[in-house]
């Protein structure tokens, strides 16, 4: 195993802001207790009695991916319109306003490029924030674009997904997003370049039948919901109770479809191991701190699913 | 008979019956009768088809009569052999795949299928494909790529089947799998809407070189009744919803989703399948002329570019700037 062995707790890099609800206490929702909300913070947003991993917003998980917590953000100039002037309980174009304040992004993604492990990466961060992470046509685009620089560029890509699916609200424009993004996975696979998709909770439907599902290496998150139909649908469908742990992390993983379950502290070193191993074998690592990271990946040994 | 008559077709069906029975009588009192009720009956055609909402197109997309894909296939092509089985798992009867003679030019066929009869109906799972379905047909189209046929394919399914089974084996990741592979499949792909375009389900064997649509199929992202239950927490307003995310064959290619509306007959393809199923073989056959004339470097360039155009978004320069809407295609 190439896999360096964490020791203790990696910490948010400095400057990191966590977002979490006011007020002292939280109930988890993995194990409905009540936790001390500090602890949950300095935890990386992880419940320290149960190891349930509360969502991160986007810029947290650049925080926590890329060295020093330092990234560029890029393809700021995409915003989403209202093709098909679509109106429910609220007219879109104000559902978008709400979630642009809410949020302080343009759309549910955040395009980064940073360095990782000392390797330059291209990321695609998904905010379910933002209309629960639905892929729409920015999304769809700022995906795509990723793809396409970082295949320019001769970098790997990286996508971290937590959505729900598409955006109904862009009706068959949204669909299409998944061909769009496939295509562009397909591709920068041409160019022989390393893509690794991180699934974190919930992963399902639009994005997972498309670009998250196409990694060379797949990753994901303790107990994150993955899947393609949602719980609730498949239920109606069948009308039967779901067998425990349906749609986990860990029960996808015992299916086939996920390489690593990664607890969050050790994402940023895996990703850095995954960069160090996939680099071409001539090239040299950028700097030090991979330098370091490879010569002691050959001794170094994680089981990825214990809980060290 | 009918296996269906929906509410909007019930005046014109009564209609054709009561000039049948008078036909049928033979009396030549009846002339005048059966003269005014054709008039009749032409009036009604136009006032409750030219202009048939959403949720009516809906409703025909998915009418128990209307023609389904081994239908198409019986009647338009010559030879068909069908294979069966993704070489994994099993076969499964939601998808068909085999070779065909269509006019003479032999083609690999993929096709969502739906049952008749309620035996039928279960046997092919109300034609909502698993993980297996979208691997055979994958298979199929690598095979078509390997040996340099057409690949055609043919879409109605209400969705990719959610069921336990089907996440086990992986249904994320085979309609992705197919998203990829088709968006750089060597040999050119014609897709052909012809009923409900249900979702990732059946975008999973819908990326194409041309993508056909008849007259009243519908596509959409969300079966109206499900984004009613979640947007307007009514899953009752299906035909609000219908109207609002624009699934017919007009508004998509407005919106540059599909490329050719393909006409049916006067009431929808179930009301004659000969002549739906002539006039759907005429489109197939003038698309596949045209993507099977290019060369495979300018073939794959379209898809390309096809795909990646699709979307519609913003982009400032300056965040203060006055933005001006930019729709791509
Ligand atoms: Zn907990």
């Amino acid at each position: 195993m190439w896999f360096k062995k964490r020791k203790g707790i990696q910490r948010p890099a400095t400057g990191m802001k966590i977002e979490m609800p006011d007020g002292m206490w939280l109930k988890c929702p993995g194990c409905g207790e009540l936790v001390y909300r500090r602890e949950v913070q300095d935890n990386l947003k992880v419940c320290p009695k149960c190891n349930y991993h509360f969502k991160l917003t986007a810029p947290e998980r650049c925080h926590l991916i890329f060295d020093n917590g330092e990234y560029t953000e890029v393809d700021t100039e995409l915003y989403p319109t209202d093709p098909l002037k679509f109106v429910d309980s609220k007219k879109y174009r104000d559902r978008l306003k709400e979630h642009q304040a809410k949020t302080n992004m343009a759309d549910a993604v955040l395009n980064a490029r940073g360095k990782i492990g000392g390797w330059s990466v291209m990321v695609s961060v998904m905010d379910f924030r933002f209309m629960g992470g639905s892929m729409g046509s920015v999304v769809g685009e700022k995906v795509t674009r990723a793809f396409e620089r970082a295949g320019k560029e001769n970098i790997p890509m990286i996508t971290i997904a937590s959505t729900g699916g598409a955006r109904m609200q862009e009706g068959m424009l949204s669909l299409m997003q998944m061909a769009k993004t496939s295509q562009a996975a397909a591709r920068f696979g041409l160019t022989g370049n390393l893509f690794v998709s991180v699934l974190a909770d919930p992963s399902t439907a639009g994005v997972m039948a498309s670009f998250a599902m196409l990694g060379d290496i797949i990753v994901a998150e303790p107990k994150a919901l993955v899947g393609f139909a949602g719980p609730r649908v498949i239920k109606e469908t069948i009308g039967e109770e779901l067998p425990e742990g349906f749609q986990s992390a860990e029960f996808v993983q015992e299916h086939g479809f996920i390489d690593i379950v990664v607890e969050r502290k050790h994402l940023k070193q895996v990703l850095g191991d995954l960069l160090t191993f996939f680099a071409p074998d001539k090239s040299t690592a950028p700097d030090e701190t991979a330098q370091e990271a490879a010569s002691t990946a050959q001794e170094a040994h994680v089981t990825t699913k214990a809980d060290d | 008979m009918p296996r269906e008559i929906l509410d909007f077709e019930r005046p014109i069906i009564e209609l054709e019956e009561a000039i049948a029975e008078l036909k049928q009588a033979g009396d030549p009192q009846y002339r005048d009768r059966i003269q005014a009720y054709h008039k009749k009956l032409k009036r009604l055609y136009t006032e409750t088809f030219s202009n048939l909402s959403a949720w009516q197109r809906t409703r025909l997309a998915r009418h128990k009569d209307r023609p389904y894909t081994l239908d198409y296939i019986s009647q338009i092509t010559s030879k068909f052999v069908e294979l069966h089985g993704d070489r994994y798992f099993r076969d499964d009867p939601a998808v068909v795949a085999g070779l065909a003679v269509f006019r003479g030019r032999k083609v690999v066929i993929v096709g969502q299928q739906k049952g008749r009869d309620v035996n039928e109906r279960i046997f092919r799972n109300f034609g909502m494909s698993n993980p297996e379905g979208y691997r055979k047909a994958l298979r199929a189209m690598k095979l078509a790529e390997k040996f340099k046929k057409p690949v055609v394919c043919f879409v109605d399914t209400p969705a990719a089947y959610p069921g336990i089974g089907a996440e086990e084996r992986g249904q994320a990741e085979a309609i992705a799998r197919n998203l990829y592979e088709m968006s750089i499949l060597k040999t050119p792909i014609l897709v052909v809407v012809t009923g409900e375009g249900g979702s990732g389900g059946a975008l999973g064997i819908g990326v194409g070189d041309r993508i056909l649509m008849q007259e009243n199929a519908i596509y959409s992202v969300i079966p109206p009744e499900g984004c009613a239950a979640i947007l307007f927490r009514d899953g009752k307003r299906g035909p609000e919803a219908a109207e609002a995310l624009k699934i017919t064959s007009v508004e998509l290619k407005r919106l540059g989703i599909i490329d050719e509306i393909v006409k049916e007959p006067v009431g929808g393809a179930h009301r004659d399948p000969a002549l739906a199923a002539s006039i759907l073989a005429d489109s197939i056959q003038s698309s596949l002329d045209e993507i099977c004339g290019l060369g495979l470097d300018e073939l794959l360039d379209r898809r390309f570019k096809k795909f990646r155009a699709m979307g519609c978004f913003v982009e400032r320069k300056h965040k203060k700037k006055k933005s001006s809407p930019k729709t791509v295609r």
